[in-house]
């Protein structure tokens, strides 16, 4: 089953195309990566399937539903963590995953035991109690994936989720992506870090609102005959710099 | 004035409390002049708070330091003023443009008025920046926020800088031209003073401390740390399916820990003769082919965890 599918969506602002005829399909279940440079359109892609921004063309359907006129029912089935998440700072940290999991919807009897997760993985429980503001900017980064991960929707949407995360923690964070994999939640992670991308099913590159390459790591590694996905990375953004720059210095 | 000028910082028995709570334990170190310092630890270890010390915002609780010959605790505005900072938390203005936030840490800094242009180009030329001046800061993307931001901290041209996570959220194309300039600055003598939770990049640093739960755990070179400081040996494991077989290679009796590094597990055993070949006999018993059971030099990522987790191991031992 076909759980995000886009076809030719595209996004400008102003002059700029943010997002240009991006045309994907992701299966139910699957944990797809979305990579590129600063400024590639991740975030836009991001905001134009969770419903919050209009395409300029293009469409898109997320578990089923039209991102523009069913994006009302559509929030139902997503969860969307977004680049800098929205903590109640004068809320403890307790207190915020609760009112998440009350905009969710989440049963109270199930609470106890997902709540015991997250804060297991984040290293949150000493801290339970502390004011969100007081909280490091990694501690914060956590809170912010465990609201995000209260509830189990159909799909998932993860925008640089590891930023500032340290490296115990995002292991533990992993292990907690694959067990939803397990309950077929398909997962819409952007990363700029590689070698977690490497840990995705597929994954999409995008330089200029551009799909470069939609592929397993393993295929885009082999292709580039690179040892890791972030050299196979490196290698295509520079050819790419190298075909566009004789062409953008054409006088006009 | 300190009076070895080599040394551009130095702190002693630094503390700082929240209440009851504390969040740097005194520390010590030292770091040299023109010297790259990586700061490392698990979120929460007090990594922020001891740079916001050293840049003169907060004030210790107790302990005693120097910033470039300045007192941390009585002359914090001489400090402020001599150093760059860029903090982990954007410090750019939302509301203004890419221009107007440079021309406002132009002015902060007190840039010569003949010297303003000039580098007001060079940030932009550094950063990539060139077709945003005149958008708002809001509307660019995380990334190039990121590359504003270390470009305002330096604006002043310091002799010392105190960059907190200056490349998280940043594509790995910049993160190395990030790392050229932060290896180009010391070059000419400037001290950075830098935290990343990307060990690949600590490699950059020529020393490291490791901080967890506000105390210094560790303290070296990044060679040193794989090979004196952490006691436990690495093996990597290459074998189709590896993220299956991780779990199973936990279980052997003498592997403490596993993690995938790309698609390859990195085992971490006590000793590498005894426990090798137990590894080998999992595979050869279940009829793999194809894989191989190496020792190898540990990687920054592997010190990291096997450190902390001894240290948790200690103070769960002495409770
Ligand atoms: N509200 C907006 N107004 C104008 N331009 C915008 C707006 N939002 C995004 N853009 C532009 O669209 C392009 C894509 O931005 P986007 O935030 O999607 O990139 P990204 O891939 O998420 O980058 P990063 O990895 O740095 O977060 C950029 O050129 C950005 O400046
Ligand atoms: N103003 C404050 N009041 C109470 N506690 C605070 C305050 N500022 C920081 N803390 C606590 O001090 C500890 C250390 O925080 P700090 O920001 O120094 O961590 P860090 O090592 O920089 O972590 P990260 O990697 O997440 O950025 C955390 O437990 C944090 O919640
Ligand atoms: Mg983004
Ligand atoms: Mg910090």
């Amino acid at each position: 089953m076909i759980s995000i599918k886009t076809s030719n969506l595209t996004r400008t602002f102003g002059s700029n195309t943010a997002v240009d005829k991006l045309t994907i399909e992701i299966g139910e279940g699957e944990i797809f990566g979305l990579v590129g440079p600063d400024g590639a359109g991740k975030t836009t892609t991001m905001r134009l399937l969770t419903g919050i921004l209009d395409p300029s063309g293009g469409e898109a359907w997320v578990h089923g539903k039209h991102v523009v006129k069913d994006s009302e029912s559509l929030k139902d089935d997503i969860g969307y963590m977004s680049q800098r998440f929205g903590l109640y700072e004068d809320l403890t940290v307790i207190e915020n995953i609760n009112f998440y999991a009350d905009i969710y919807g989440v049963p109270r009897g199930e609470r106890k035991g997902r709540i015991d997760k997250l804060l297991g993985f984040s290293g949150l429980a000493p801290f339970a109690k502390r004011y969100a503001g007081k909280l490091s900017g990694g501690m914060k980064q956590k809170l912010g994936l465990a609201c995000a991960l209260i509830h189990t929707p159909k799909v998932l949407f993860l925008d640089e989720p590891t930023n500032g995360v340290d490296p115990v923690s995002r292991r533990d964070f992993w292990g907690i992506l694959y067990e939803m994999l397990k309950e077929k939640v398909t997962i819409l992670i952007s990363t700029s870090y590689l070698d977690e991308a490497e840990r995705c099913r597929r994954v999409g590159l995008i330089d200029k609102g551009r799909l470069l390459r939609c592929d397993t790591p393993a295929a885009i590694k082999a292709e580039q005959g690179a040892k890791t996905l972030e050299e196979a990375f490196i290698r295509i953004i520079t050819q790419q710099g190298q075909i566009t720059n004789p062409l953008s210095q054409i006088p006009t | 004035m300190s009076q070895d000028t080599t040394v551009a910082v130095e702190v002693h028995d630094l503390e700082k409390c929240f209440g009851s709570f504390v969040a740097v334990n005194r520390v010590n170190f030292q770091i040299a002049r023109g010297e790259i310092f990586g700061f490392l630890g698990p979120n929460g270890a007090g990594k922020s708070t001891t740079i916001r010390m050293l840049c003169g915002i907060l004030t210790p609780t107790s302990g005693s330091g120097k910033v470039a010959g300045f007192d941390i605790v009585r002359e914090q505005r001489q400090i402020r003023q001599n150093i760059g900072y860029m903090s982990q938390k954007f410090s750019l203005y939302d509301d203004l443009t890419v221009e107007e936030n440079i021309d406002f840490y132009s002015g902060l800094y007190r840039i010569p008025n003949s010297e303003r242009a000039a580098r007001k180009e060079e940030i932009i030329k550094t950063a990539g920046i060139e077709e945003f001046r005149t958008r708002l800061t809001k509307d660019i993307s995380g990334g190039w926020k990121q590359r504003l931001a270390l470009g305002c901290a330096i604006i002043h041209r310091p002799t010392i800088i105190f960059l907190d996570e200056p490349t998280s959220g940043v594509d790995p194309i910049t993160r190395g031209n990030s790392w050229a300039t932060i290896k180009e600055m010391a070059a000419h003598g400037v001290t950075v003073f830098v935290t990343t939770h990307y060990m690949d990049e600590a490699e950059n640093c020529n020393r490291l401390a490791l901080i967890y739960k506000g105390t210094r755990i560790a303290i070296g070179t990044p060679m040193e740390m794989k090979t004196v400081i952490m006691k436990d040996q690495v093996m990597e494991i290459q074998v189709p399916d590896s993220e299956i077989w991780s779990e199973r290679v936990r279980a052997v009796s003498g592997v403490k820990q596993t993690a995938l590094f790309g698609t390859a597990i990195h085992a971490v055993v006590e000793s590498a003769e005894k426990t090798g070949p137990a590894i080998e006999a999992l595979f050869k018993g279940a009829g793999v082919a194809g894989y191989t059971v190496r020792k190898i030099l540990p990687s920054l990522e592997d010190v990291f965890v096997s450190l902390i987790e001894e240290y948790d191991h200690e103070h769960i031992k002495a409770a």
